[in-house]
């Protein structure tokens, strides 16, 4: 009750202030009319009662003050103190709120990153009921998988169509890059495959136009199109959408129907599509390829749980209806017994969610123990502050303030220092998280996030500073008003000689500043170690002067059993270009993170190998020794002997000590490629392959000119090995544009691609290390700064120490040894930290293991010469103090 | 151990008086007492007014705009039923103290 009218009052401030005037002034006249009745001049009765009442002013003040709400008006008044006291003190102040606008804002930065990554729901209506619909264990490599979401082949998706009960409704969508624009300057944009429930579903209103429906699902050549805002925005002048309004795509002029919401980026976060086009069901589609992703949106009362239940029973005729025919029994069966479940879809779906995620969560608690060391040297410089001030706060306890009063005062100061770093940190959080964004871009990809202060970043961003406050807030502000104002008072500013325990909080602290920098000193190396060792890693090819070049011929009419020729010449013109050291085809490209493998049987064993069609001289191209029997030829086709080169990882899997060269290999069938029986005629040392963490999988390479007729294509990858650099690469492009104008070309720098794909490792190593060194130099800030203040306590007895015949040595060493003390005891808890902290980060790294000793080693020996530095400079000035101002000035 | 204070006095001599009075502004309530007390009991609008508009805070009186007989606007005060428990508390305390009070004077 109380306390709803003091907030009451609150509002109507002005009106209780005047209402408590017109109370004492009524007071006063009925006094005066008392003293008029006994018989009083009116100017002695007004004198006397003027006299009993007291001062007007001071007794208004001390009812409205009664009557303030909660005293939140002496809230402010501390507030506005404490803001008047850091006035006095800019460099402190300067100090201490840069130093939490960079760790609030660090962490703040990284809190985006996983909030527009992970957390932040789809902006379209109700996203909390949109699941996705997924083989429950994944379909573990089974078919020919088609970008990194594809669950879904087309006979799958049309089962689902016709039974999605838990579902109001279901939609299928791909990514898909297309060509806008003339085909001989044509553009790579984003596109979006969707089924014509798709926006319907997601609850996607048009923002110009209409957007695909149902009915737009006919031909399978694109006709009409839905574009992006930003890409109406930017590409298209953001004219108004008429009837007519087409643009060209793929070669092909097609019909724009509208455009999308701004907020609307499809379902990928991480990737922001331009255009979408409704997809279409061919005659036969392939069994074997999965291509889409499935999402539904649940009906009321429907849950994941029950969704999943739903799909169980259900799949078994799915899988049935829809098995491919032309794989072994074997992996018939194990097709049909996959089973659907639902999962959550209100967030999206995102490789970078996947890539990342532990990433951002480790740089999460790496900026948080930065911001650790950061308060901890904030609490020193509090404490170092609040000992000069002891006069000021024993004058106030002599004046009658309580303890209370005095603490909420100080606890207003830090509260204010932490709210104005995090304001401060929130604005510096946004070009930060772009900064760490623009870190993982790379020459071929850019990320597309939405990067935004939303209430939960905010609130992040409170909590942070609240807790920040409290940690560096409430050790000095105990410590502060504990002051004996007897004692405080009689010894002079620089209070007494200090107590033991004083100095053992500021050790407490130095020690865990300490043991904090260790942990991440030790993630800075093992993180910069780790990146070092995939850098300079030997992948078992050439790298340098390596181009991947990807031709495509969408408009060539020409018979399958002629392709493989066609290519072969194509190579040979190639290779004659000037400055072109050697050229071969390859029906995979190695570190791209491309993977096909085949199902074989060698002798008794069967498993899984790795399969690439290469072209004769792909080896020589990429720098693999051929260690025994023989490279391809051109006359290996598919009218010569079938003939196979493999690698270590094959032999010792599938050979042992039988002598490779040949062996027979039986290859298992699958859609498009028949059972064939190979034999090994060579064999080459270990190489990587789709990636560089991954150990070398088996591998087996056959002739490009042998790839079975039914899997051959328009379209092919060019390995290309040239010291000339982009001037022959130039002449490739041209010369193949002059003779093939309708060809799509892209040429891809294999050393960049792979460094390219060590971009989550690069940031990895770059801000654990940029962190790393920032603890280290907050440590040297703590250390000196806590150093200098214990000499300056210790001043009488160094004194006296030194007018007692100690030696300069003798001083240093005692300085130093109380460094070395808090180090140790610093670097033995840290170490236990690192090792604990070690297991989440292990499986980031590479080439080591978290428990590496050297490491430790290295770390400990950095963080001593750090040690010895900061308390260097104070150990020097103690040792020159002279002992007779020391004490006079007692 | 009974609590006890100046400013507990005060809040009892007030509750105490409107309990009597029924509602009463400041001024009556200060003439109230001196009369009772035969002007033994002097108390100063200084402490009065803070002491009344504290109370009202806390819920134990309630204050009403009224014109007096004399025909000025004044600001009366009634107990609420809290303000009633509040002074039958006060009331028992009080006399615990009164009690402990007179023992120690006729310690001999």
């Amino acid at each position: 009750m109380g306390l709803f009218r003091r907030i009451w009052a609150l509002g109507r401030r002005k009106s209780v202030r005047s209402e408590n005037e017109r109370e004492l002034r009524e007071h006063m006249e009925m006094r005066i009319d008392a003293n008029v009745a006994k018989g009083m001049s009116p100017e002695q009765a007004a004198r006397e009662a003027r006299l009993r009442f007291g001062n007007p002013a001071l007794m208004r003040e001390r009812v409205d003050e009664e009557d303030a709400a909660l005293d939140i008006a002496s809230f402010f008044r501390d507030a506005r103190y404490a803001a008047r006291g850091f006035a006095k003190s800019p460099g402190f102040t300067a100090v201490a709120i840069i130093t939490l606008a960079l760790g609030i804002g660090a962490n703040t930065a990284v809190f985006q990153l996983l909030d527009a990554v992970r957390l932040r729901s789809l902006p379209i209506k109700a996203p909390q009921d949109l699941a996705e619909l997924r083989i429950n264990g994944g379909s573990h490599g089974f078919g020919v998988i088609d970008g990194a979401y594809a669950q879904f082949t087309v006979p799958m998706w049309l089962e689902v169509r016709r039974h999605h009960d838990p579902f109001s409704g279901v939609f299928a969508w791909r990514e898909n890059g297309m060509l806008v624009g003339k085909l001989s300057d044509a553009k790579h944009v984003n596109g979006l495959e969707v089924s014509g429930e798709f926006f319907n579903v997601l609850g996607v209103a048009p923002w110009q136009g209409r957007l695909i429906e149902p009915q737009d699902e006919a031909g399978c050549q694109i006709s009409k199109v839905v574009v992006s805002y930003p890409y109406w925005k930017s590409q298209m002048g953001g004219q108004a959408i008429a009837p007519n309004t087409t643009m060209l795509v793929g070669g092909r002029a097609v019909q724009v129907l509208g455009v999308t919401p701004p907020s609307f980026f499809g379902v990928v976060v991480g990737d922001r599509f331009d255009l979408a086009y409704p997809t279409c069901t061919p005659p036969n589609p392939r069994r074997e390829a999965f291509v889409f992703n499935v999402m539904g949106r649940l009906k009321p009362g429907w849950t994941l749980d029950r969704a999943s239940a739903y799909f169980g029973p259900l799949s078994k005729g799915i899988f049935e209806n829809t098995a491919p025919t032309e794989y072994s029994p074997e992996e018939i069966a194990r097709y049909k017994a996959f089973r659907l479940a639902a999962y959550p879809a209100g967030s999206g779906v995102s490789a970078l969610r996947d890539a990342y995620d532990k990433s951002l969560k480790l740089l999460l608690a790496i900026t948080g123990l930065v911001l650790l060391i950061a308060c901890a040297n904030l609490a020193n410089l509090m404490l170092a502050r609040a000992s000069t001030r002891q006069r000021e706060m024993a004058i106030r306890i002599a004046l009658g303030a309580s303890r209370g009063r005095l603490l909420r005062q100080l606890l207003i100061e830090s509260g204010l220092l932490a709210f104005s770093g995090a304001a401060c940190g929130v604005a510096l959080a946004q070009p930060l998280s772009r900064l760490l964004v623009a870190s993982l871009n790379t020459s071929q990809s850019a990320i597309q996030l939405t990067i935004a202060t939303d209430w939960r970043v905010l609130l992040f961003a409170v909590a942070v500073a609240a807790l920040t406050a409290i940690i560096f807030g409430t050790v000095p502000a105990f410590r502060g008003t504990k002051a004996d104002p007897n004692n405080s008072l009689k010894s002079g500013a620089r209070g007494m000689a200090g107590s033991r325990e004083r100095f053992s909080v500021q050790r407490l602290m130095v020690v865990t500043q300490i043991a904090v920098s260790m942990v991440l000193l030790v993630g800075a190396l093992l993180f910069v170690r780790s990146y070092r060792n995939l850098v300079t890693i030997d992948p078992g090819m050439r790298e340098s002067g390596i181009t991947i070049a990807y031709i495509d011929f969408p408009d060539l009419k020409m018979k399958a059993e002629n392709l493989a020729e066609f290519k072969r010449q194509l190579v040979e013109e190639v290779r004659a270009l000037p400055g072109i050291q050697n050229a071969a085809e390859s029906s995979w490209t190695p570190l791209t993170g491309d993977s096909w493998s085949h199902h074989v049987h060698v002798g008794s064993k069967e498993g899984g190998s790795q399969f690439i069609y290469a072209g004769p001289g792909y080896f020589a191209t990429m720098g693999i020794l051929l260690l025994t029997g023989r490279d391809f030829t051109d006359a290996d086709t598919n009218n010569a002997p079938l003939v196979l080169i493999v690698n270590q990882a094959f032999i010792r899997k599938y050979l042992g000590s039988t002598p490779p060269i040949g062996q027979p290999v039986h290859v298992m069938p699958e859609p498009r490629y028949p059972e064939r029986t190979y034999q090994i005629v060579g064999t080459i040392p270990d190489s990587k392959y789709s990636n560089l963490r991954d150990d070398t999988p088996p591998m087996a390479f056959a002739p490009a000119a042998q790839l079975p007729v039914t899997a051959q294509g328009p379209g092919m990858a060019m390995m290309v090995a040239s010291n000339a650099g982009q001037a022959a690469i130039a002449g490739i492009r041209h010369d193949l544009e002059t003779r093939y104008p309708n060809a799509i070309l892209q040429f891809i720098n294999f050393e960049q691609n792979i460094r390219d794909n060590l971009v989550g490792d690069r940031m990895m190593a770059m801000l654990s290390g940029f962190f790393g060194a920032l603890a280290a130099m907050l440590v040297v800030v703590g250390l000196y700064g806590v150093l200098s203040f214990f000499i300056t306590q210790r001043r009488n007895e160094i004194g006296i120490r030194i007018a007692l015949g100690a030696r300069r040595g003798q001083v240093i060493g005692l300085v130093m040894r109380d460094t070395a003390a808090m180090l140790l005891a610093g670097v033995v808890f840290g170490t236990i930290l690192a090792l604990l902290a070690g297991r989440t980060a292990s499986a980031m790294l590479f080439g080591l293991k978290a428990y590496d000793l050297a490491t430790l080693v290295f770390a400990f020996v950095l963080l001593a010469v750090i040690a010895v530095l900061a308390s260097w400079l104070p150990a020097l000035r103690a040792s020159r103090l002279d002992p007779a101002a020391a004490l006079r000035a007692e | 151990m009974a609590k006890n204070d100046l400013q507990g006095a005060l809040d009892l001599l007030i509750l105490k008086s409107l309990s009597q009075l029924g509602s009463m502004h400041g001024y009556g309530i200060v003439m109230h007492i001196e009369r009772v007390s035969d002007e033994l009991l002097n108390v100063e609008e200084g402490s009065l007014y803070p002491a009344l508009h504290r109370m009202e805070q806390n819920g134990w009186i309630r204050a009403e705009w009224a014109v007096t007989e004399a025909g000025r606007t004044a600001k009366y005060y009634a107990l609420t039923a809290a303000g009633k428990r509040q002074l039958a508390a006060r009331e028992k305390n009080w006399e615990q103290v009164a009690k402990g009070v007179e023992a120690i004077l006729r310690y001999a």
